[in-house]
């Protein structure tokens, strides 16, 4: 069972203080950047677009193809910011990682900013997560110390500084281009496009955004070869990712294995569905790709065979419920949280979300009207293809797939309160008042 | 259609919106092109002088086809989508998923609207009223609870807030950070309660704020003068031009009943764009106070009393002939062009003297020989325009302020810095608020030196320069001598910008000692022979006073009668002074309110106010701007044309016509001057000398008589202070002092000090008059400065920094002070230092006219 996992990102998790320096190094940490040092930038780029890393932050775009678009002929600097925004219900691979290895990140950083003839890289990290913020600071305070960071990087000639920035909490500052606001001190709002970030991105200058997981692939990336990473994984999705579970298995928690594997055989990997119970539905990629039911389980956990079946591989989130679960109040829940993270630039996903809560809201309280459905996929159709940025989308597609495989529970809401068809401390992993007891 | 596309050409490319072909520029926005081929798609974020921002989805088309021979899969935002050649375009009429995505966007943005509609200033012209008549559902499906705040909230004593009705398509913040650029106004909170908002303890703070309630395409924000006034369609417009400056922006004024209740930005792409400032808006009700005087008044037994019109005229003429030729005519800048030509007509031709003048406001010799050689008779296109400030490399700012003494003009050249790269440089005492908004490099100087730092500075000048000079350059000796001088040496080009909308008019009109209509030389035999054939009468052999004189000569006697219109001795350099003189002469006033002048007259002929005469005026630019009556004219008082006729026809004389097209045909008679102009101003530069020096202008709104009785705008003036620099407050003891008394030859006034780093040394400035005084209480002489403990009175300390939006200002004023010229003019700015702190640092690179050290050295 255990032969399915590939841990290379996670393998020194378990090192004792594996987030300091020594123990990082002690196991073959930064002879990926010793390497790169050897090569030309031009030719790191290559390595990378030849092991057909793809970005790990949800849309998949490879990342070498991403690093070839910044214009070297522009006579503005060139920067490298990391997206460490990670808020995605369900998503938890970005911050265990900041906490455990945060100079597997520094390492991929140095030699992607090397790549993109990058001086100054910053690190945009959601500001709730304290602890693995600090520990990113630890270590580039570190990596300064050892001459791995500033001038003349390890006598290469090369300099690199790295900026930790700390976010002020919000889902949307994930969406590149309102970090990129973000983080040069305006609100967190989604900016026109084009410009593309490559071309003018921070400070107007050019930028690459990539996400934690992806810069973090890097650095084994130069120390095994390209080869030994496109080894790994299926035709169209190459190498290794952490995915995380949560929910009702044995055992949640960050998983890496190779793109490819299923969803069954992760289930089996966290000990099965808690005793006693059986899957009823998952989402494969966090909250914001639609979710699947238990016919999915055999659906290779690939870019392409999850677009197949109507749905994203996203961050390789699976919130795991079991058939104790309300569809209904998880997508209220869900909802909830799109409606609260919106951040109101644009119509659909300010007014939409604001609606699609109400509605639900009712539903979940058994209050619906016949008709409420229909309205329900209407408002969904009214976001869908008009919103400024994907943040909308994501908030409509728990909404249409979960009617698309329940929609028998959301007509009980037409009469009976979801507490009381699946009572929600049964779905609980610890003892709760019911709903309502209170009031 | 067919399919071939063609080739694009001169930049243009060709698309098809709703399979009609259109060529544009490249870079125009769907939303553009589809106006150009005559198709509305309905917005309400989208704004042609605002940058795009796709906010409110409300424009969305179809794209089948993106130029490429591929089309887009889901409905685009036609505002932000700029148009490809070949690009087709289906907009609501002829594509069901735009139509689609339009209600759908519709249907969303009225879920959480409030039905305000019925008690809606916005009823009536409102974009998303009339959509949703056009468009919409006529049922909403939204049966929830709609998002609610309290309401209005006031984001500045003029504009209020309606939380509710705001569709947050961001144009009022646009407008406040992108064209006025003002900071107070934000987006604030996320999500469904996203709102406009400010902080807590600032104000939305701006001369422009009015147009965002024009903007506004929902009634969300308000103006507390016109709330609840009127509805839109009760309302009668009429298109006129503002009377505030010498922007010369277009307005629409709408009156009901003959009483106006607003006045907005009329749409002049060339002009005022579709913009104005605040006092042009909301400054308009100040002749509907009780002090306006319908019938004639004439002095008798020391008082003025009531008379029929027979009479009065009867006493004017009588006052006036006794006076025989000794007259002195004074108008304020404000009169339209006609009416100032009925005056230097009725001047030379009926009163026989040439002691006519416009300048109610400190002048000088100089500039009187300045205007009548540079600025009289110049026509619309041989002097700089709004054009040409946007295609300007570098424009300096010398004795003008555009934020307060012509906002448009200072909107224009913000464009250019924001869109054009136009660096601006500023010789002022100190960096105003709109230097800084204009990123402008400050050249800190001593009211006086002007010449001087004009000379040094003009080896960066060339023909990208553009030189604006504004009429306190009057009181700087030597400063327009050098101005032409320095234009005709380095090509740069130069443009006076007067205050007073009439004042360029009044040059046109010769209403000026020494110069007649056209830009006619007094002196020149072929001029006087022109003017004299046509008008059929003989004028006066000897050139009159200058106003600046008419006091000592009425007191002389040189001057035994004044015939004013017009103007305020409040706004003379003395005005106690002038007052005073009018006790010596028989004083003839035409006014429309009781004024100080009007109150020591020994006859007063009410006339028409502007709002009920036709005309024009001639903007800065020496642009023809047509003036209409906004109301029907009430009987009581005649027109001034009118009333100048009747007095000449009272003194035997013909004034040659009686109302305005009479006026205009004989000045179009005349015609231009073609012959030999005056020799210009010369006049040796000045030198601040003074320990401490007065610098001084007036602010865009302070107590001026024409925005009485509205106390929302009132709200919105500057702070009232003193400023001085840092050094001045340190070695005058000021440094922990909240206020200062400042006090002159005439008085003192006591105000809040303000220590500004960016302001030149030995200088202290004053607003020139503000609701708590102004220059003229504190006169000339020797300038004291003495500490003052916070008044007990007020209720907020004074401030004792330069106010927050000038946060660049500490920055640039270090750069600054190391750029001082002051009393040395051998320290030429060729020499000065880098400007390390300009706040565009690409945009500006170093030196106050950075680019042009390097040719500096070339020429000199």
């Amino acid at each position: 069972m255990t032969d399915l996992l590939s841990p290379v990102l996670t393998r020194n998790w378990g090192h004792d203080r594996s987030w300091t320096l020594d123990s990082y190094r002690s196991d073959g940490g930064y002879e990926g950047l010793r390497k790169a040092l050897t090569m030309t930038p031009e030719e790191v780029v290559t390595e990378v677009k030849d092991a057909q890393l793809r970005g790990r932050g949800g849309a998949g775009f490879p990342t070498g193809t991403k690093w070839s678009f910044v214009p070297q002929d522009n006579p503005n600097p060139k920067y490298l910011v990391v997206n460490g925004d990670e808020s995605e219900p369900g998503t938890c691979k970005d911050i265990p990682l900041l906490m455990a290895s945060p100079h597997t990140l520094v390492e991929g950083i140095i030699i992607s900013a090397y790549a993109i003839h990058c001086h100054t890289a910053f690190v945009y990290i959601r500001g709730e997560v304290v602890h693995p913020i600090r520990r990113m600071q630890r270590a580039v305070e570190e990596a300064y110390e050892a001459g791995l960071l500033g001038e003349n990087i390890l006598g290469s000639g090369y300099d690199l500084d790295i900026v930790v920035h700390a976010g002020a909490g919000a889902y949307i500052c994930g969406e590149e281009t309102a970090l990129l606001n973000s983080l040069e001190g305006k609100r967190g709002q989604p900016r026109l496009r084009p410009p593309f970030p490559a071309v003018a991105g921070l400070y107007a200058s050019p930028t690459v955004v990539n996400n934690v997981e992806s810069i973090a692939s890097v650095p084994s990336i130069l120390r095994n070869g390209k080869d030994w990473y496109a080894g790994m994984g299926t035709e169209k999705s190459k190498g290794f990712t952490i995915y995380s579970l949560s929910g009702h298995v044995a055992n949640p928690g960050q998983f890496e294995a190779p793109l490819g594997i299923t969803m069954r055989q992760l289930i089996d990997l966290a000990g099965g569905i808690r005793s006693g119970h059986e899957l009823k539905f998952f989402t494969p990629g966090g909250s914001s790709t639609p979710i699947l039911t238990a016919e999915h389980l055999d659906v290779v956990m690939d870019f392409e065979s999850l677009a197949a079946v109507g749905t994203m591989l996203g961050t390789k989130a699976m919130q795991i419920f079991d058939e104790t679960v309300s569809v209904v109040r998880t997508t209220l829940r869900w909802v909830e949280f799109y409606k609260h993270e919106s951040c109101g630039k644009c119509t659909p996903c300010r007014e939409g979300t604001w609606w699609l809560v109400q509605l639900l809201t009712k539903l979940e309280a058994g209050q619906g009207q016949e008709g409420d459905i229909e309205k329900l996929l209407s408002i969904c159709d009214d976001i869908t293809g008009k919103s400024f940025c994907t943040l909308a989308e994501g908030a409509v597609a728990c909404v249409t797939s979960a009617v698309k495989h329940f929609r028998d529970e959301f007509e009980i809401g037409y009469h009976t309160p979801a507490w009381e068809h699946l009572p929600y401390e049964k779905s609980a992993l610890f003892a709760v008042a019911p709903q309502g007891a209170a009031a | 259609m067919t399919a071939t596309v063609p080739a694009p050409q001169d930049n243009l490319i060709t698309l098809s919106v709703d399979d009609v072909q259109v060529s544009v520029p490249k870079g125009t926005l769907v939303i553009r092109a589809a106006e150009q081929a005559g198709i509305a798609i309905p917005r309400f974020c989208d704004h042609p002088l605002l940058d795009p921002v796709g906010a409110c989805r409300q424009c969305m088309v179809e794209v089948p086809d993106a130029g490429n021979g591929r089309g887009f899969p889901k409905p685009q935002a036609s505002c932000t989508l700029e148009a490809a050649n070949g690009m087709q375009v289906k907009t609501q009429a002829t594509s069901q998923m735009a139509t689609d995505s339009q209600r759908q966007i519709l249907e969303l943005l009225l879920i959480n609207h409030p039905l305000d509609c019925p008690i809606c200033d916005k009823g009536g012209e409102c974009p998303l009223q009339n959509q949703a008549m056009a468009d919409g559902q006529g049922e909403s499906r939204f049966d929830g609870i709609k998002r609610t705040y309290p309401k209005p909230i006031p984001l500045s004593s003029e504009i209020l807030l309606d939380r509710e009705r705001c569709v947050l398509c961001a144009r009022c913040t646009r407008f406040s950070e992108q064209i006025s650029g003002d900071t107070s106004l934000h987006l604030l909170e996320r999500g469904a309660v996203q709102q406009v908002g400010i902080y807590p303890d600032q104000p939305y703070d701006s001369y422009f704020s009015g147009n965002v309630v024009q903007i506004c395409p929902v009634g969300a924000l308000t103006n507390a003068s016109y709330r609840f006034s009127a509805r839109p369609f009760d309302l009668v417009s009429t298109t006129t031009t503002c009377e505030n400056c010498a922007a010369g922006c277009q307005l629409r004024v709408d009156q009901r009943h003959g009483d106006v209740r607003r006045r907005y930005a009329g749409n002049d792409p060339e002009v005022n764009e579709e913009w104005n400032c605040d006092l042009g808006r909301f400054g308009f009700v100040s002749n509907r106070g009780d002090d306006r005087i319908t019938r004639p008044l004439v002095r008798r037994d020391g008082q003025l009393a009531v008379a029929s019109w027979p009479e009065a005229l009867e006493a004017a003429a009588e006052g006036l002939k006794k006076a025989a030729g000794k007259v002195g005519v004074l108008t304020g800048g404000r009169l339209t062009t006609e009416t100032a030509y009925a005056y230097s007509r009725f001047a030379r031709a009926v009163l026989g003297t040439d002691s006519v003048d416009f300048r109610s406001r400190a002048t000088s010799a100089e500039e009187t020989a300045f205007l009548a050689a540079h600025v009289a008779g110049a026509r619309f296109g041989e002097t700089v325009t709004y054009a040409d400030l946007e295609t300007a490399k570098k424009v300096v700012l010398v004795g003008f302020e555009p934020e307060d003494e012509s906002p448009l003009v200072f909107l224009r050249l913000r464009k250019a810095v924001r869109k054009k790269g136009l660096v601006v440089a500023a010789i002022a005492p100190y960096l105003s608020r709109g230097s800084a908004k204009l990123s402008a490099n400050l050249v800190p100087t001593v009211p006086g030196n002007e010449a001087r730092i004009l000379t040094a500075a003009s080896p960066q000048f060339d023909h990208d320069t553009v030189i604006l000079a504004g009429e306190r350059l009057a009181e700087s000796p030597g400063a327009l001598t050098a101005l032409v001088d320095i234009a005709a040496t380095t090509g740069a080009r130069w443009a006076w910008i007067p205050r007073r909308p009439g004042e360029i008019g009044a040059l046109q009109a010769g209403l000026l000692p020494g110069l007649l209509p056209g830009g006619r030389p007094f002196g020149d035999q072929a001029a006087r022979q022109q003017v004299s054939a046509a008008w059929g009468s003989e004028l006066p052999a000897d050139p009159g006073y200058e106003v600046a004189d008419y006091a000592a000569a009425a007191e002389r006697g040189d001057l035994a009668a004044l015939l004013i219109s017009g103007a305020e001795a409040g706004d003379m350099p003395d005005p106690t002074a002038f007052l005073d003189a009018l006790a010596h002469p028989f004083v003839v006033s035409l006014e429309n309110r009781l004024s100080d002048i009007a109150a020591a007259a020994d006859v007063v002929l009410p006339v028409s106010p502007l709002e009920e005469i036709a005309g024009s005026f001639l903007d800065w630019e020496h642009r023809v701007r047509p003036v209409a009556p906004v109301a029907a004219p009430s009987r009581a008082p005649m027109t001034e044309i009118r009333v100048l006729s009747a007095l000449a026809t009272e003194l035997g004389a013909d004034l040659g016509f009686g109302d305005n097209l009479g006026a205009r045909a004989s000045l179009d008679a005349l015609g231009p001057w073609s012959g030999a102009r005056p020799d210009g101003p010369r006049q040796e530069p000045g030198s601040a000398t003074a320990t401490l020096t007065l610098a001084s202008w007036r602010e865009l709104i302070d107590d001026s008589r024409h925005s009485d009785g509205e106390e929302a705008l009132a709200g919105t003036a500057r702070p009232v202070v003193a400023r001085v620099s840092p050094a001045t407050a340190r070695q005058q003891g000021l440094t922990d002092s909240p206020r200062v008394e400042v006090a002159g030859d005439r008085g003192s006034l006591d105000l809040p000090l303000v220590i500004d780093s960016t302001m030149a040394d030995g200088v202290v400035w004053v607003p020139r008059r503000s609701r708590l005084g102004g220059i003229a209480s504190i006169g000339g002489g020797e300038i004291r400065l003495t500490a003052q403990a916070a008044s007990p009175a007020s209720a907020s300390p004074a401030p004792t920094t330069a106010p927050s939006p000038e946060q660049s200002v500490p920055e640039v004023a270090e750069a600054a002070e190391t750029a001082v010229i002051t009393d040395d003019s051998s320290n030429t700015s060729a020499e000065a230092p880098a400007s390390p702190a300009s706040p565009h640092p690409a945009d500006s690179p170093s030196g106050w006219i950075p680019d042009h050290d390097t040719k500096a050295g070339d020429q000199s």
